[in-house]
């Protein structure tokens, strides 16, 4: 029997050679081996992360370049041989041993497409449940769970669900948000790239929570291979019977709508995807009507995150009660989170609620990637706040990151060093605001141009005090006139960046004199 | 890919590929996305010419099928050079020096944001993360991603990118 050997498919994996590591490891073992294409484990410092299958568990190498598989291989890569980038058996490493992972438990195990493998690894448990269920039960399961939603907001996913379940009107929708357009974020493409069955059994234990007979993916333009992917899930899935105009014979339908979107951040806030998927422009909606009264084509719709619709088929299989057992306070359940930017360690790594921003960024991460004192992090996107080292023992909680002025997002924190520039990030907030917004709203949409004006004659040191006073104003103006959180949060990045770092916008000490305009 | 006439009324080619785009997902709900979408995989762009036919066929006004095509970021009304290279700005690059990429281009190879080199090989792009941010700085190459670029790297691609007559990466 040959032997299995694990190279990573995950986009990320491959922007670093993956593929070219695959192709010449296959080269050199030639029948001995057989080289599967998974995900990945998330420890994307280590990508091209190689594991060969022994006796001993998973054996993991990395990282894994074309010009070391030779030497792997005399080394007796396919029986686990030493070798200086050998790392150890997989599970054992503390990187994966210090996490808990519900909604990843297969990523980088298995190969995403296989869907027998899906099956083996504990797939469509949580359907099969849902499918002997009454829509009811299904829901007050998730409700139970304490879930809340993923995406940004935080809203109850079982509460969402509820209101779409009592809501008149027929039919029904699903709409995925595989928008993930904040920076620092790449949970939800892990998952549809690492395991795409998962988001889809999601999507039909909701359908059937509700009484959907649809669901629309938004899917972002930006992840070509996550499309390519989700396509081929589609179509075994639906071979298998899991979605369809027969849901594991339930005589129950749920069919899956794939679209792409077109580069415009503010499609992930809900409304406007839903314009977008009905072929719009991406403009937000007035609420109310809530999209779950009135969603997609006017009808009742659940919108909820990737991740959100990820730990959905968890919870089925284990129990709400399960599921709420980890986390604290009223965040419940696991998130998984994102290290990203200046960091040594960046990868993902799903733990319960409650850890501290300091053991994330420390401990797993490691600190910078240039080895300089870590000066800032970021928070939840480009909407999220730049939180000083003294905020660092916050917890991993909705509300302990929003009683520290910041915000949880989706999940993602992007480390900087002590080289930025922090009002150089605080002007970008603002251009990226005027580059996004949907131009629905007056201060959003010119606030944002005025706001880069107003920081770049702050660097400059003209009239100092005005200046910084007419900025204050303005994201007072932002916060309360805007329909939605592009505008409404815009102001978070720039004034926390300005109370915290206050000596970036005074010409005598700010570390580059002049913000470079881009 | 297509020639880089952008000003040029289309091709019998091009609304040909129009048209099979038209009538291979008219049907389905919300289509005009789709349709730019499978036009722009086709040509490169969206020509102008795509406007009048696809508010017929979907039953829409100009003026909406345009306000759609010009909505969005990812759609290009001009035809772009062989090679397209989407840069990511975003907060995670920038913490990893993704505007010295930025910087570079313009500098050492004469191609600013949306931009063309001048012997038509390579058009530049910003773009706002492409999930990659653990391995910044990130750029897409054509549909390729790759992460931790370097200037040298970077300086590379454009030769080799240069050097080739066209055909895909
Ligand atoms: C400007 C803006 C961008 C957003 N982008 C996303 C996104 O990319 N993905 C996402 O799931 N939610 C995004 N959201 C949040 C959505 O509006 C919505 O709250 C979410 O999809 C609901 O799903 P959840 O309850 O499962 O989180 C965004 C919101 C705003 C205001
Ligand atoms: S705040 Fe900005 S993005 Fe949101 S609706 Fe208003 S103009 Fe559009
Ligand atoms: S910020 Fe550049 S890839 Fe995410």
């Amino acid at each position: 029997m040959s032997v299995r050997v694990f190279v990573p498919r995950d986009s990320a994996s491959k922007s670093v050679g993956a593929d070219e590591v695959a192709q010449a490891l296959q080269l050199a073992l030639g029948d001995a081996a057989t080289i599967v294409r998974n995900g990945s484990r998330g420890m994307l410092w280590l990508e091209p992360l190689v594991e060969v299958e022994t006796d001993a568990g998973r054996i993991a190498y990395g990282p894994v370049t074309v010009d070391d598989v030779a030497g792997l291989v005399a080394a007796g890569l396919t029986a686990g041989g030493e070798h200086e980038l050998r790392l150890g058996p997989t599970a054992e490493l503390p990187w994966m041993q210090r996490q808990e992972r519900l909604t990843f438990a297969r990523v980088g195990v298995t190969d995403p497409v296989d869907a027998d493998e899906y099956e083996r690894h504990g797939g469509i448990v949580g359907l099969k449940k849902a499918v002997a269920m009454a829509p009811g039960d299904i829901v007050e399961e998730v409700v139970a769970s304490g879930l809340r939603g993923r995406g940004g907001a935080g809203f109850p996913a079982g509460i969402k669900w509820r209101t779409v379940l009592e809501a008149p009107g027929e039919p029904k929708y699903i709409a995925c948000n595989a928008d993930e357009g904040d920076s620092g974020t790449f949970s939800d493409r892990m998952i549809m790239e690492g395991d795409p069955y998962l988001m889809l059994e999601g999507m039909a234990i909701t359908g059937l929570a509700v009484g959907a007979t649809e669901g629309w993916i938004y899917l972002r333009s930006e992840y070509p291979d996550a499309k390519v992917i989700l396509e081929t899930a589609i179509e075994r899935a639906r071979e298998r019977g899991w979605i369809g105009d027969d849901v594991l014979g339930s005589g129950k339908r749920f069919e899956i709508v794939l679209r792409i979107g077109a580069g415009s951040y503010v499609c992930g806030e809900e409304t406007a995807m839903l314009e977008s998927l009905e072929g719009k422009r991406g403009i937000v909606r007035q609420k109310p009507p809530l999209p779950a009264h009135e969603g997609l084509w006017g009808k009742p719709t659940v919108v909820n995150n990737v991740m959100t619709l990820a730990a959905v088929p968890w919870i089925l299989a284990h129990g709400g009660a399960a599921y709420a057992a980890h986390g604290v306070g009223r965040s419940k359940g696991t998130l998984p989170v994102q290290l990203a930017g200046n960091i040594k360690q960046g990868g993902l790594v799903e733990v319960p609620f409650g850890i501290t921003l300091r053991e994330l960024i420390e401990d797993f991460g490691g600190g910078t990637a240039s080895g300089r004192p870590i000066r800032t992090i970021q928070v939840g996107g480009p909407l999220g706040a730049y939180l000083p080292p003294a905020a660092f023992d916050t917890a991993l909680d909705y509300e302990a990151l929003t009683a520290a002025g910041g915000l949880l997002g989706h999940g993602g924190i992007v480390v900087f060093d002590d080289t930025v520039d922090m009002a150089r990030m605080a002007r970008y907030a603002m251009e990226f605001c005027a580059i996004e917004s949907c131009g629905k709203c007056t201060p959003c949409r010119i606030g944002s141009t005025r706001g880069v004006e107003v920081i770049d004659r702050i660097v400059k040191g003209e009239d100092r005090g005005k200046n910084v006073a007419l900025l204050q104003d303005l994201c007072a103006t932002m916060k309360d006139a805007s329909l939605c959180a592009m505008g409404g949060l815009t102001p978070l990045p720039v004034q926390s960046a300005l109370e915290h770092f206050p000596e970036d916008f005074r010409p005598e000490t700010a570390p580059t004199g002049v913000s470079s305009s881009s | 890919m297509s020639s880089r006439a952008s000003d040029a009324v289309a091709t019998p080619e091009q609304l040909a590929a129009i048209d099979s785009s038209i009538e291979k997902l008219a049907h389905e709900r919300g289509a005009t996305l789709p349709i730019f979408h499978d036009i722009q995989e086709q040509l490169g762009f969206v020509p102008p010419e795509a406007i009048d036919r696809i508010a017929a066929a979907l039953n829409l006004s100009r003026a909406d099928v345009h306000g759609v095509l010009t909505y969005y970021h990812d759609f290009r009304q001009q035809a772009p050079g062989r090679h397209v290279l989407k840069i990511c700005r975003a907060e995670a690059c920038q913490a990893m020096g993704c505007e010295r990429l930025v910087e570079r281009l313009e500098e050492r190879h004469g191609v600013a944001m949306h931009g063309t080199t001048e012997d038509g090989s390579l058009t530049v792009e910003p773009v706002y993360c492409l999930g990659n941010c653990a391995l910044s700085p990130a750029v897409l190459l054509d549909n390729r991603l790759l992460g931790r670029l370097t200037e040298k790297r970077l300086d590379a691609m454009v030769h080799a990118l240069g050097g080739d007559d066209g055909g895909a990466q």
